[in-house]
């Protein structure tokens, strides 16, 4: 009565890398629309590494910029499950395609003493930060870069005690000169 | 245009959508829409529990594949629909259901019977909206039936405030392409992409033990014919899921009926050894795949899915085809056509291998003629309706062997919960069925468990005089979770035991139906003749069965094809099981 399948076999899996990606979804902006995309993550158990969303030049139109880090199987999982909402109008994933990334981090550092200020405001220069508070023992910086600037920064500030930081999570356009085939140049 | 009521505004898009019959219950917040119903040409079914509401619309709209509409009020009546959508939502069902909502300027104040019901629902609807200007009301509704019966299709909420539906407001029906401009995003509507189609069939022509693997998609798109066709040009045999019962007749030489954790022994090898498995409509979902790396293992993939959300989900797929599967079937074959269909005769010596199978482990049980065996009762239900009823089932070992014991001939015939599992879904869902095609003999095969959780609405099939025929399939356990403990758990038979139940035919009889009991084989066709007898009100059936079988054969959850278990235990045999490897 036994059937004897001898040898186990294997559906060959596809290897995947985690890594990070930045999402960019179109939506139209009605009401509930942020709850939606959030859910989404949240009840598949996705981590959001960072969302940002503002209006575009377009009516009722928002544009949403995601960071997830995942392997590629649950990057498409999350791309599809994006695309399957009915406010969603477009959804790219721009990880490998040329684009610029700003994040801007506001940092409230350490700075009682004059050795710390001067070496702070050393690294503020290198980095292009700005000061923007000054009280008798913080300094408070504005910096923005891609992300791993912004990480860099805060690095080299840990030493000195930080206070408290905000970041606005990250924000990406593609780069229209790659696109054309022009000279890719960075216009800092 | 006169002004018209919030109210009036909703009779009028369900009238300009078609719809005949609603399903729901009233209460404050969703009065005046019933008022608007009082005088209205429709159909308005009073259930006693919103969720059978909810299943009765469900079981509606699979019968016919048209929209099934449910209306609740807000509060307790909006979450008593929830088990409803979310079991639609698994199983892709077009559903709309209208909640009235507290008054506008009472939300978020914890008002009398407020919840948050777009939050509730968000994700066991297919979409869902909060109306908040009488100026979208229509609109909204519009777009709401588009969308549940668009794509792959699911349920649709609209939470209306009431102060909306008393509102008055000069409006205008918007028309199929205002609903379509206001959804930008949503493009439901796919052909398959001709590359990956000439791809498929390149493959098909290889393919050496090909299998079609045919999911709910295939009714839910009408396209069974489109399917039988391929099958019978290519000779590739057809296995389908519970939900794509009835895709395929079952009585075709080439069906291999179920695939999966209660597949048929057949379907099960076939689908291991293939080399070729084409999905058509099917979700790859771990009931039916078991243990997902050694799932046919040396086969290629074709899935073939309106969602594309769906496709490469839980399995690598070789060849992706995202589109409409009736349309995508059609190019199939035509690509197919192109060439001389010669290469179908290598596959007389896999079907010849599947024909082994078949006599080696073909679906049976043991008989008996002293205690009624449950199969034989769904075989006797399947002879007397001469294999054309509706079957709705519950969900436990009764749903299995209905899904078994009754061969399906045609799409929307076999009525399940089964992607939520969903007790109590299969009584209601054949009041909708019956309303929806009332030219059909429908049959609710319930388990003692599943009825119990929604019994109370015979009352409702009563009321409307429906001649549904209700079989219990009476083991009074909650039988598949004693099986599991019987084979997992060393059975230890933790609170599955229904002892105590009323008695059914009595209980029938209160409620104003019929009812009958066997409790011998013998008397099971005289049971069921009786019961077809009768057509001015329900039948409940009281079939006492053999307390401890079990639904074999079975592929333990997250267990590979390999170690199906086949056949029942056998007195004085030390393990309980065969296994296969
Ligand atoms: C609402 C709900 N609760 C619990 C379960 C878990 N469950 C699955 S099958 C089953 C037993 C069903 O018993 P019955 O309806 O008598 O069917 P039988 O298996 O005995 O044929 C249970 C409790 C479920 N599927 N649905
Ligand atoms: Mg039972």
């Amino acid at each position: 009565m036994t059937e004897n399948i001898k040898t186990v076999k294997v559906r060959p899996q596809p290897k995947s890398e985690t890594g990070k990606h930045i999402i960019i979804v179109r939506v139209q902006h009605n009401f509930g629309v942020l709850t939606r995309i959030t859910s989404l993550f949240a009840g598949r158990g996705y981590n959001i590494e960072s969302l940002t969303v503002g209006k575009t030049h377009e009516p009722n139109v928002a544009r949403i910029t995601i960071v997830v880090e995942g392997n590629e199987r649950v990057v498409e999982q999350i791309i599809k499950q994006l695309r399957k909402l009915i406010e969603t109008l477009r959804v790219r994933d721009i990880t490998t395609v040329p684009h610029i990334e700003r994040e801007l981090a506001l940092i409230k550092v350490h700075a009682g003493e004059e050795k710390a200020r001067d070496e702070i405001m050393r690294l503020v220069n290198i980095f292009r930060a700005k000061v923007v508070d000054v009280s008798v023992d913080t300094y408070t910086i504005e910096i923005t870069g891609d992300s791993e600037k912004l990480e860099a920064f805060i690095n080299l500030l840990k030493p000195f005690g930080l206070k408290d930081i905000a970041r606005t999570g990250v924000l990406a356009l593609t780069r229209e000169s790659a696109k054309e085939g022009l000279q890719e140049h960075k216009v800092e | 245009m006169p002004k018209k009521r919030g109210a009036d505004i909703v009779i009028d898009v369900l009238l300009e959508e078609g719809v005949d019959t609603v399903f729901g219950l009233p209460g404050g917040a969703i009065m005046e829409v019933y008022d608007a119903l009082f005088d209205a040409p429709l159909r308005n079914i009073l259930a006693r529990h919103e969720q059978a509401a909810a299943h009765m619309a469900d079981g509606y709209a699979r019968a016919t594949g048209r929209v099934g509409v449910v209306m609740a009020t807000s509060g307790p009546g909006a979450t008593n629909l929830v088990t409803g959508l979310a079991t639609a939502h698994m199983d892709s069902v077009p559903l709309v259901a209208i909640t009235g909502q507290v008054p506008r300027n009472y939300i978020g104040t914890d008002a009398f019977q407020e919840a948050d019901v777009v939050g509730i629902t968000r994700p066991i609807t297919k979409h869902n909206f909060l109306v908040t200007d009488i100026k979208d009301l229509a609109l909204i509704l519009r777009e709401a039936f588009y969308i549940a019966r668009t794509g792959r299709p699911g349920p649709v909420l609209v939470d209306i405030p009431k102060d909306i539906t008393q509102q008055e407001y000069n409006y205008k029906m918007p028309t199929e392409k205002d609903v379509q401009d206001a959804l930008p995003g949503y493009k439901p509507h796919y052909e398959g992409n001709p590359i990956q189609i000439k791809k498929a069939a390149e493959l098909i022509r290889k393919a050496k033990r090909p299998v079609l693997y045919v999911g709910g998609g295939v009714i839910i798109g009408n396209a069974s014919e489109e399917l039988r066709e391929l099958a019978e040009l290519t000779r590739i045999p057809v296995t389908t899921t519970n939900m794509g019962k009835g895709a395929f007749d079952e009585n075709h030489p080439l069906a291999l009926h179920m695939l999966g954790m209660h597949g048929t022994y057949y379907a099960n090898m076939a689908v291991y050894h293939s080399d070729l498995l084409i999905a058509v409509g099917a979700r790859f979902d771990d009931r039916v795949t078991g243990k997902i790396d050694e799932f046919a293992p040396e086969a290629k993939i074709i899935h073939i899915d309106i969602d594309p959300a769906s496709i490469s989900k839980n399995i690598h797929v070789d060849v992706p085809i995202v589109g409409d599967v009736k349309n995508v079937l059609q190019k199939l074959l035509k690509e197919l056509k192109k060439k001389p269909v010669e290469w179908v005769k290598a596959r007389e010596s896999w079907l010849k291998q599947i024909e082994k199978w078949k006599e080696k482990h073909p679906l049976t049980y043991q008989k008996s003629d002293k205690i009624i065996k449950p199969q034989y009762v769904i075989e006797e239900i399947y002879n007397i309706t001469k294999g054309e009823a509706i079957i709705s089932a519950g969900v436990g070992q009764h749903q299995m062997w209905a899904a078994m014991f009754y061969k399906y001939k045609y799409p929307r015939q076999f009525l399940n919960s089964g992607g939520l599992g969903t007790m109590g879904y299969g009584f209601p869902a054949a009041v909708g069925a019956k309303l929806g095609r009332p030219d059909k003999t429908v049959f609710a095969i319930e388990g003692d468990g599943s009825f119990v959780m929604n019994m109370q609405d015979v009352i409702t099939a009563v009321q409307y005089r429906l001649p549904i025929k209700i079989a219990i399939i009476n083991n009074e356990f909650l039988g598949m979770v004693r099986q599991w403990q019987q084979l997992f758990y060393d059975s230890r038979y933790s609170s599955v035991c229904l002892a105590v139940h009323p008695d059914f035919v009595k209980l029938a009889e209160a409620m104003g139906a019929v009812g009958l009991r066997a409790t011998k084989p013998s008397e099971v066709r005289e049971v069921l003749q009786k019961a077809m007898e009768i057509n001015d009100r329900p039948v409940i059936m009281d079939f006492v069965v053999d307390r401890e079988e079990n639904v074999l054969p079975m592929v333990p959850a997250g267990k590979s094809y390999r170690e199906m278990i086949v056949s029942p235990k056998q007195k004085g045999e030390a393990e309980t099981m065969y296994l296969v490897g």
